[in-house]
């Protein structure tokens, strides 16, 4: 009966990554390797005002002081910094004012990916910043959010037009001195997305950035900067691919959000990176911090991921609940196969009074693959009233991969109710039989069973990406059930 | 329809199924008797294509094709259906998203298009009606939550939107109450023509009250070790299976 079941797991979780083909496209880089002329090279690249170098050689300095934390459960090769090219932007004509300047082979690439950026092709109500390599190569829909005061585009752009909003908040939210990742990331990041909604707007459509590696050995390190003013609210996608790669590719990103009074943010991620081939080679490190500070009462941030690629990864999206009522969420579903490892989950900070929040994790592990929920309740001595609800769940396909769960809870709030609730369970022979029963293949049966188990994270999606994100779930499962 | 002669077949390195012969034609109900133990379910999961169940001896025919060389879903999609004596309970997937999965997978076995949303849930509502169940049920999780009663009435509801050929209920009045019995044969029994043929796996006489079956037959430790008409049932519930059980140890 074991050995069945694993023949149907192995069957079912071994299926191909969609995009891994590479565009040929110009670009250009700079050499391999790290120290602060590199870092004042990129700054200059990107035109900077003094006060981005500055920021970035302080990162850089404090960086160097640092150590790779150890604390995941996670096995990570050396990873040689200095190998690495740190900026690499398609070649491009001097500015872009319309579509028409975007590079033939760029469009088809964003195309290929299911992310055109002509406007009127596009997915209606979704505006879109791609992120090829180091740099933002168009952002749609700019203009009309513009009208209504919205700003949205890359960081890069967000630095030369709106410097006093990047100076106020840019590491207000993961200061440079965070983590070793951050740190690293604030020293060499090169693009990424700005958004800013002003008070009392919201946003009527979702923004989003897609995020995609092409050229070879280098890093991406982006940086997303979400401020949301009082009474406003928005709703932003991150979506990411890169191409199949025998060696292995760094990505440190930052993501800060900032809800003022009364201000919702619902921030979602479908984490596609090169998960690797069956055997372990390849793949991206996915090193990410994410954080929303809850500033203002009332406040809302939610995070929902689903995260099924990346060779490894390293995640935390946290949310600081300091305003007063406010509320933190994070809905994740992670998969892991082959050999895969994610350390994965969230960190609620629980300052301001009748604060809230509520963790929904699902764990998939298949194949050879580790996949562990790391999480920190934590409520501080003045938080009164504050509450929150975790349930970390775990579902194994076969008996060669691992799920982890590591809950922290501090509690120093007598009047605080925590709760935490974890389950593990494998994926029923039972239930794949019943489904063949009525004429569903096994691969199918798991699709259906895993999205079941998903369900209630699937739903929290926005609705266009909730179908592709139940595709990825039975792709990436693909061959590991029989 | 159905030719299986001598089937024998084993858990673990155990025999349960020691030589069984049995046919079944169109049209025809079969009941199958037997205590705890004797290789009831086994038989129902064998034909079904259960693989924890090892085939080591014998053939199974249907239709004139292999059986035994089908996959379980092939099986299904050549019309036989299971009636599940413990339904399995799959969170978060809806009966109405499990359903249409599985017709359109038997669909496309048939080489026809997907069935669209507006017949699908036509047909979903009088099937249901079939089974009086209730019009909730179809949003909520497959089996789970489900009381017994709302479980087996579940089954007969997905045999009604399969239209099997050929349907096998293991154990399908366990745990019904006899109102909950009734409606579930009542079911069975409107569906039920002169093409497809049905096998009634019980433990009690009560069920073929309702379900009138053209043969019984007596399973006992992995043989049907007596045959004959609705009447053996009546006898059996009277007189229990001791009395057989000596008979065939002689």
């Amino acid at each position: 009966m074991e050995k069945d079941q694993d023949k149907i797991l192995n069957e079912v979780t071994q299926g191909e990554y969609k995009y891994g083909f590479v565009s040929d496209i110009e670009s250009e880089s700079i050499p391999k390797g790290l120290n602060e002329d590199v870092v004042r090279l990129i700054s200059q690249k990107k035109n900077e005002p003094e006060f981005m170098l500055e920021f970035r050689l302080k990162a850089f300095r404090h960086w160097q002081t640092m150590k790779m934390p150890q604390w995941a459960h996670l096995i990570v090769p050396k990873i040689n910094y200095q190998d690495i090219i740190y900026y690499s932007a398609p070649k491009q004509k001097v500015l872009l004012d319309s579509l028409d300047d975007v590079d033939p082979e760029l469009r088809a690439t964003f195309d290929k990916l299911g992310i055109p950026l002509d406007e009127q092709k596009h997915l209606s109500g979704v505006a879109v910043d791609a992120v090829m390599d180091s740099v933002s190569v168009k952002t749609t829909f700019k203009e009309n959010l513009a009208e209504l005061g919205i700003i949205f585009c890359s960081f890069s752009e967000a630095v030369q037009e709106h410097p006093d909003l990047v100076k106020k908040y840019m590491g207000s939210v993961v200061p440079y001195t965070d983590n070793y990742f951050a740190s690293l990331n604030s020293a060499v990041f090169s693009d990424g997305s700005f958004c800013f909604i002003p008070k009392s707007v919201r946003c009527p459509m979702e923004l989003s950035t897609y995020f995609r590696i092409n050229a070879a050995n280098t890093g991406q390190f982006e940086r997303t900067l979400i401020v949301a003013e009082d009474d406003s609210y928005v709703s932003y996608l991150e979506g990411c691919t890169a191409p199949r790669r025998d060696e292995n590719q760094l990505h440190a990103a930052i993501v800060e959000i900032v809800a003022n009074r009364n201000a919702e943010v619902k921030y979602s991620t479908v984490q596609n990176w090169y998960p690797g081939d069956k055997n372990g080679k390849g793949g991206i490190y996915n090193f990410v911090t994410k954080r929303g500070k809850c500033a203002g009462e009332n406040s809302k941030i939610s995070w929902t991921q689903v995260e099924t690629g990346s060779a490894i990864t390293w995640k935390y999206p946290s949310c600081i609940l300091l305003g007063n009522n406010s509320i933190g969420e994070f809905y994740s579903v992670a998969v892991t196969n082959n050999h895969q490892q994610a350390d994965t989950g969230t960190k609620m900070i629980h300052i301001g009074k009748n604060t809230k929040s509520i963790i929904v994790s699902k764990g998939i592990s298949a194949g050879f693959s580790n996949n562990s929920y790391r999480g920190l309740v934590k409520v501080v001595k003045n938080a009164t009233n504050a509450r929150n609800f975790s349930q970390c769940d775990s579902l194994l396909l076969g008996d060669k991969c691992g799920a982890h769960t590591y809950p922290y809870i501090e509690v120093d709030n007598k009047d605080s109710i925590v709760e935490h609730e974890a389950t593990t369970s494998k994926i029923g022979e039972d239930q794949i039989f019943y489904c063949n029963q009525r004429g569903i293949k096994t691969e199918d049966a798991i699709g259906l069973i895993v999205n079941g188990y998903a369900k209630e994270v699937l739903n929290k999606l926005p609705m266009e990406f909730a179908v592709e994100a139940q595709k990825l779930l039975q792709i990436s499962l693909e061959g590991s059930v029989g | 329809m159905l030719l299986i002669k001598n089937l024998r077949a084993s858990v673990e390195g155990k025999e349960i199924l020691k030589g069984i012969n049995l046919e079944v034609k169109a049209g025809e109900v079969h009941a199958i008797m037997g205590p705890n133990g004797s290789g009831k379910s086994t038989l129902a999961s064998v034909l079904a294509g259960r693989e924890i169940f090892q085939v080591t001896e014998g053939k199974v025919s249907y239709f004139g094709k292999d059986l035994l060389e089908m996959s379980p879903e092939e099986r299904a999609s050549e019309g036989i259906f299971l009636g599940f004596q413990y339904p399995i309970e799959i969170p978060g997937v809806s009966m109405v998203n499990f359903m249409k999965t599985a017709v359109n997978e038997q669909r496309k076995h048939k080489g026809l298009d997907p069935i669209s949303s507006s017949d699908f849930l036509k047909l979903m509502r009088e099937k249901k009606e079939l089974v009086e169940l209730d019009a909730a049920l179809a949003n909520r999780s497959v089996n789970e939550g489900f009381s017994g009663g709302e479980k087996k009435r579940n089954e007969i509801f997905q045999m009604a939107m399969l239209e099997p050929k050929l349907s096998i209920l293991d154990e399908t009045d366990s745990g019904l109450d006899i109102d909950a019995l009734r409606i579930v044969a009542n079911g069975v029994n409107k569906l039920k023509t002169a093409e497809n043929a049905t096998i009634v796996i019980t433990h009690y006489q009560r069920l073929l009250d309702y379900i009138i079956p053209d043969y019984v037959h007596v399973l006992n430790n992995g043989k049907i070790i007596k045959s004959g008409g609705k009447e053996l049932a009546f006898e059996l519930e009277e007189k229990g299976y001791d009395w057989l059980k000596n008979d065939s140890d002689k």
